[in-house]
C-alpha cells in the first residue's frame, strides 16, 4: 500500500526497513482471521492489519507512541501467525520489532507497569535471579488471588500463578565443558543453555545432550553464553537484547574458531527464533554484522537437527502423543513437520490439535502481562489438545510448557524428552505408567 | 490518495454533533464495542480496495442484535450514516467509510449458533468467517460451498452484502443460491426474519432482494445457510496451455459439451509465477497460460469427466496435464489460486477488476484487455473464475507514483466498459461498492437504475446505509 516517508525520515534505517515492509502490505485482511487477539477480541485494532495501520500513522507523522497504540501492541503475541498467513510476504516480525522499539524509546508507561516489566528484565534472563524468584514465589502464592483482584497487580497475580510448585536443583548439563558421544564421533555442536529453561525443566537438556552423544555427536556447553535476548527484545529493550546477542556471538564465534561448529542447537524454539534473527538485528553493527549472520546460518531446532542424522524408525509404542508446535516453531521458524516425523519414526502415535495455528497465551511474558487474553487463549488451547485424547503432550518450548501444564492434567514434555527415551534414555517422570 | 472517485458531502449536521453522538453511543454500547479516539479510528478508514480512505465518525462493535438495532435505530433518528462492515476485505470499497458515518462492524458477532444436518443448515451469526463454516461442519462431511478466495478472512455478513462467490461457484452457484434465511436489521431500528430452513418463503423473495444490497437495505445478523455433503473425492487437474487463446476457448468448449466441473480457474503467466512463490504448488512455469479444472464425485465419475475434459483440451493444443497426487498437493493448488491476490502485493500494488463476460468472449477480451494494458503502459496478471466467465485482471501499478495510480484506475473502467460491452457486466462477485459505481450507467439504462434505487429508498429513505455506494452521485431522488 501507499506510504507516506520524507526523505529525511528514510535516511533512518529501521524507519527505512519499515517502510519497505509496509509496501507490501496490501490491506487485503487474510492475517486477521488466523491471528488470537482478533478471533477472541474481535477488533481489527487488534489484528495484524489494524496494528499494521497503526504503526504506519505513528512512524509516517513521527509521532511518540501513544496509550491507544501502546494497547494495541501490547496485545499483540507476536506469535507471527499472521507471517504464516499472509500472502503478500509482509515482514510483521521486524515491523512490530520497530514498534516495540519506537514504543520504549518515546513513551514512558504507568508506573506499575513499569515496575513489573523492570523485574522480568531484571530477573528472567539471568537463572541465579530466576532461581531466587521462584523461591520467593512459593512464599507469595497465598497472595495471587488478592493481587489478581485489584487490575494493576494483575500481572504479578498471573506470575505466582504460573511459578512452578518445585524448583529444580542445579543441572548436571549446566557447567561449561565439552560432552564427549558415546560412539565414534560424527559431528560437533554447541548448545545453548538458555536462561530460564534451566530453572524451570533442566531435564530438557539432559535429555538433549544424552540422546546426542548416542548417535556420536560432541556437544560443547560454551562458558559465559546466556540468555539469548528474545525476553528483552520483545519489550523494546534493543540495548538490553543486542548486549545479550553480542555475548552470545562472541561465545560461538570462539566455538567456531576453536574446533568449529557444524550447528548451534537450541531447545527452546522461542530462543531459536530470536538467534536465527541476530544476523537481522546486529546488521548494521559494523564489528558484529558477520559473525551474528554467520551464528543466524549455524542455528538449528533440536528437532531440525536431529532430523539429518536420520534416526533410525522404531517399533510403534502405543502412545498418543498430542504435538503442540509453538509459535515461535511453526511461524517464526517455519518448521512444522520435522518434530511429528521424528516423534513418527520413534513409534509414538502423533495426533494434532484443532486450530493448531493459534498461540496458547505463553508468548514470552505475555502471559504475566496481558492475563486476561493469555488465559483466554490458554483454554481454548487446552480445550483443543484435550480433544485429541492424548497420553502426553510434546512441544518444543518451555513457555509453552508452563502455559499448558496450567491448565491440563495432560502431561507435558519436550519433544526430545520423549526422543531420549525412545533412543534408549530413561523414561521422563511426567509419562504415565500404563 | 486517489480521488477520481467523490463521496457523498457529508452531512454537516452530524459532523458539528460528534462528541454528543460518541456520547450517545457510548450509552448503548459497552466500552470494548465503541471506538471513537482518533488514533484508533485510522485503520478502519479503508478496506482492500485500499487506493480510497476516508475516516469514519466512529466505529461501533457491537455483540447482540439488540446492540446494532440500537446503534440503528439512533442513527436514523439523527441521519448519520451507517457504513456496515465485515471482516473490511471488499475489492470494490464497500466497507470503506466516510467523515459524517458510524462504521458498524460485526466481527464480534462470529458465533455458529446451529448446526441442522436434518435439515441441511447452519445458522451463524453474520461476523463468522466463510471458512469457519465449512471447518465446523467437515468433520461430518459437509461444506458451504460459496467460496471466495478471501474466504479465511471474509465474513458471512459481507458474502450476503456484495453476493459473493468463489471457484467453486461453477456447480454449486454463488451466495444466493446458498442463502435460506437472514435476521436482519432494517434503518429504524426494526427486526425482521427473512425466509428460514425452507426453500422457499410465503410471499415476495426479500431474501433474494437483501442478498447483494450491499448494505443499504439494513444490517444483516444473522443467517441461515445451506449445507451440502462433501463429494467422495475431489481431483484439482492443472491444464497448461501455449496461449491465453487456447485456454479460454477449451472453458467455453468445455462447458458448451454440457460438463460442468466443480471449478475451472484460469491463471496467465504472470499470475502464475506469483501464486508458485508464495504456494510452491507446482503449477508449470513454462506454460502461458493455465486452468485447473476441478472434478469431484467416486473415482469412476472423476475418471470419466475428466477423460471427457482431457481430449477437449486436447483439440485446443493442451501442452501439459498434471493430476494432483495427493491431498496435500490439492491444497496447495488451491493455497495458490485462493491466495493469488494477496500474493500479488510482493510484486506490486494492484488493482483487482472484476468484469463477467459470456465465455465465447473470454479470448476475445483477455486480448483486449492485453491491449488496452499496454496502451497505458501498465501490466496485469490474469487470475479469474473461468468456468462461469468472471474475469479478474490484476492491473499492477505503483500507489506511491500517483500518475501510476491514475492510469491504473483508468485502465480498469475501460476494461470493465468492455467486458459490458462483450455482453457482460460489471461484477461478478465483489460487488459494486465505490469502484464501478460511476460505471453503472454504462450498464444500465436511467429507468433500470431508478427502479433499483426505488427498491433502496423504500428501505431507506434518507439514504442513510452505506450512502456513497452502488448509485452514481447525481440523479439520485431527492428524499
Amino acid at each position: 500500500m501507499q506510504t507516506n516517508f520524507t526523505l529525511a525520515q528514510l535516511a533512518d534505517p529501521h524507519v527505512a526497513e519499515s517502510e519497505q515492509i509496509l509496501r507490501r502490505c496490501v490491506h487485503c485482511g487474510f492475517c486477521t482471521a488466523t491471528c488470537p487477539t482478533y478471533v477472541t477480541l474481535g477488533n481489527e485494532l487488534d489484528s495484524p492489519r489494524g496494528r499494521i495501520y497503526l504503526i504506519k500513522d505513528m512512524l509516517e507523522n513521527g509521532r511518540p507512541a501513544d496509550e491507544e497504540v501502546v494497547t494495541h501492541i501490547d496485545r499483540c503475541l507476536s506469535c507471527l501467525a499472521c507471517v504464516t498467513t499472509c500472502p503478500s510476504g509482509v515482514d510483521y516480525m521486524h515491523l512490530v520489532d520497530h514498534a516495540r522499539i519506537h514504543i520504549e524509546n518515546t513513551y514512558r508507561r504507568p508506573l506499575i507497569d513499569r515496575l513489573i516489566r523492570n523485574l522480568l528484565a531484571a530477573v528472567l534472563p539471568y537463572p541465579a535471579r530466576f532461581r531466587a524468584a521462584l523461591a520467593l514465589a512459593k512464599l507469595g502464592r497465598p497472595f495471587a488471588p488478592l493481587l489478581k483482584r485489584v487490575q494493576v497487580l494483575k500481572p504479578l497475580g498471573a506470575m505466582l500463578d504460573l511459578a512452578p510448585k518445585s524448583v529444580a536443583g542445579v543441572s548436571g548439563s549446566a557447567p561449561p565443558g565439552t560432552h564427549a558421544p558415546e560412539i565414534e564421533k560424527r559431528g560437533r555442536v554447541a548448545i545453548l543453555s538458555g536462561c530460564a529453561q534451566p530453572v524451570l525443566d533442566p531435564g530438557i537438556n539432559e535429555a538433549t545432550l544424552r540422546l546426542l552423544a548416542r548417535f556420536g555427536i560432541e556437544v560443547v556447553v560454551p562458558e559465559g553464553e546466556g540468555c539469548c535476548g528474545a525476553l528483552v527484545h520483545h519489550m523494546g529493550r534493543e540495548e538490553q537484547a543486542l548486549d545479550f546477542a553480542r555475548r552470545n556471538v562472541d561465545v560461538w564465534m570462539r566455538e567456531i574458531d576453536n574446533g568449529g561448529l557444524d550447528a548451534i542447537i537450541i531447545t527452546a524454539s522461542g530462543c531459536g527464533t530470536t538467534i536465527k534473527d541476530y544476523g537481522h538485528m546486529l546488521r548494521l553493527d559494523p564489528a558484529y554484522a558477520e559473525k551474528a549472520a554467520k551464528v543466524s546460518s549455524l542455528a538449528r531446532d533440536i528437532t531440525e537437527y536431529l532430523s539429518s542424522l536420520d534416526l533410525p524408525r522404531l517399533e510403534p509404542k502405543r502412545l498418543n502423543v498430542a504435538y503442540h508446535s509453538a509459535c515461535s516453531m511453526q511461524h517464526g521458524q517455519k518448521i512444522t513437520m520435522a518434530p511429528k516425523n521424528l516423534l513418527k519414526a520413534a513409534g509414538f502415535t502423533v495426533r494434532d490439535p484443532g486450530e493448531g495455528h493459534l498461540c496458547c497465551g505463553s508468548a514470552g511474558t505475555y502471559n504475566i502481562l496481558q492475563p486476561e487474553i493469555s488465559e483466554q487463549l490458554k483454554a481454548r488451547k487446552v480445550k483443543n489438545i484435550e480433544a485429541t485424547k492424548a497420553d502426553v503432550i510434546a512441544t518444543g518450548n518451555i513457555g509453552c510448557i508452563t502455559q499448558i501444564a496450567s491448565g491440563t492434567a495432560i502431561p507435558i514434555l519436550h519433544t526430545v524428552e520423549l526422543l531420549d527415551w525412545a533412543y534408549g534414555g530413561p523414561k521422563p517422570e511426567k509419562v504415565p505408567a500404563r | 490518495m486517489a480521488d477520481t472517485i467523490s463521496f457523498l458531502k457529508p452531512r454537516e449536521s452530524v459532523l458539528s454533533r460528534r462528541a454528543a453522538i460518541i456520547a450517545d453511543l457510548t450509552e448503548l454500547l459497552p466500552p470494548e464495542c465503541l471506538v471513537h479516539e482518533a488514533r484508533e479510528l485510522v485503520p478502519f478508514e479503508t478496506d482492500a480496495f485500499v487506493s480510497y480512505r476516508r475516516l469514519p465518525l466512529a466505529v461501533a462493535l457491537p455483540k447482540t442484535t439488540a446492540q446494532v438495532a440500537a446503534v440503528m435505530k439512533y442513527c436514523n433518528r439523527y441521519g448519520i450514516p451507517v457504513v456496515p462492515r465485515g471482516a473490511g476485505t471488499s475489492l470494490s470499497g464497500g466497507a470503506i467509510p466516510q467523515e459524517d458515518a458510524v462504521v458498524l462492524g460485526l466481527s464480534k458477532m462470529s458465533r455458529i449458533l446451529e448446526v441442522d444436518y436434518a435439515n441441511r443448515t447452519a445458522t451463524v451469526q453474520a461476523g463468522v468467517t466463510n471458512l469457519n463454516i465449512s471447518e465446523a461442519v467437515g468433520i461430518d462431511g459437509f461444506f458451504y460451498a460459496p467460496d471466495p478466495s478471501s474466504q479465511l478472512a471474509c465474513t458471512i455478513g459481507g458474502n450476503i452484502g456484495m453476493n459473493s462467490g468463489g471457484a467453486h461457484c461453477l456447480k454449486y452457484g454463488v451466495t444466493t443460491n446458498n442463502l435460506l434465511g437472514v435476521k436482519m436489521v432494517l434503518v429504524d431500528g426494526t427486526v425482521i426474519e427473512l425466509g428460514g430452513k425452507h426453500l422457499d418463503a410465503a410471499g415476495y423473495d426479500l431474501l433474494g432482494l437483501v442478498c447483494g444490497s450491499e448494505g443499504q437495505l439494513g444490517i444483516v445478523t444473522e443467517a441461515v445457510v445451506r449445507l451440502i455433503a462433501k463429494p467422495e473425492g475431489a481431483r484439482p487437474v492443472l491444464f497448461g496451455f501455449d496461449t491465453s487463446e487456447h485456454a479460454g476457448a477449451c472453458v467455453a468448449d468445455i462447458i458448451g459439451s454440457g460438463i460442468i466441473p466443480v471449478a475451472i480457474e484460469f491463471m496467465d503467466k504472470p499470475a502464475i509465477e506469483i501464486c508458485e512463490a508464495f504456494a510452491h504448488a507446482g503449477y508449470p512455469l513454462d506454460v502461458e497460460a493455465l486452468l485447473i479444472v476441478e472434478v469431484e464425485g467416486s473415482e469412476a465419475e472423476m475418471d470419466a469427466m475428466l477423460k471427457a475434459i482431457v481430449e477437449i483440451a486436447g483439440r485446443h493444443g493442451v501442452k501439459t496435464v498434471r493430476e494432483s497426487q495427493s491431498a496435500t498437493e490439492a491444497a496447495l493448488i488451491w493455497k495458490g489460486r485462493k491466495s493469488a491476490f494477496g500474493a500479488t502485493g510482493r510484486i506490486a500494488d494492484y488493482i483487482c477488476m472484476d468484469g463477467t463476460v459470456p465465455l465465447g468472449k473470454l479470448s476475445y477480451v483477455l486480448n483486449k484487455t492485453s491491449e488496452i494494458i499496454d496502451r497505458f503502459g501498465l501490466r496485469v496478471a490474469n487470475v479469474f473464475h473461468a468456468g462461469d466467465g468472471n474475469m479478474h485482471p490484476l492491473i499492477l501499478f505503483n500507489a506511491n507514483d500517483p500518475e501510476d495510480a491514475a492510469r491504473a484506475e483508468e485502465a480498469g473502467n475501460e476494461i470493465l466498459k468492455l467486458c459490458v460491452d462483450a455482453g457482460g457486466c460489471l461484477t461478478g462477485e465483489h460487488g459494486v461498492g465505490i469502484e464501478k459505481r460511476d460505471l453503472m450507467r454504462h450498464q444500465y439504462s436511467e429507468a433500470d437504475l431508478n427502479q433499483q434505487m426505488a427498491v433502496r429508498y423504500a428501505f431507506d429513505e434518507d439514504w442513510i446505509l452505506n450512502p456513497s455506494k452502488v448509485f452514481p452521485l447525481d440523479g439520485r431522488p431527492a428524499a
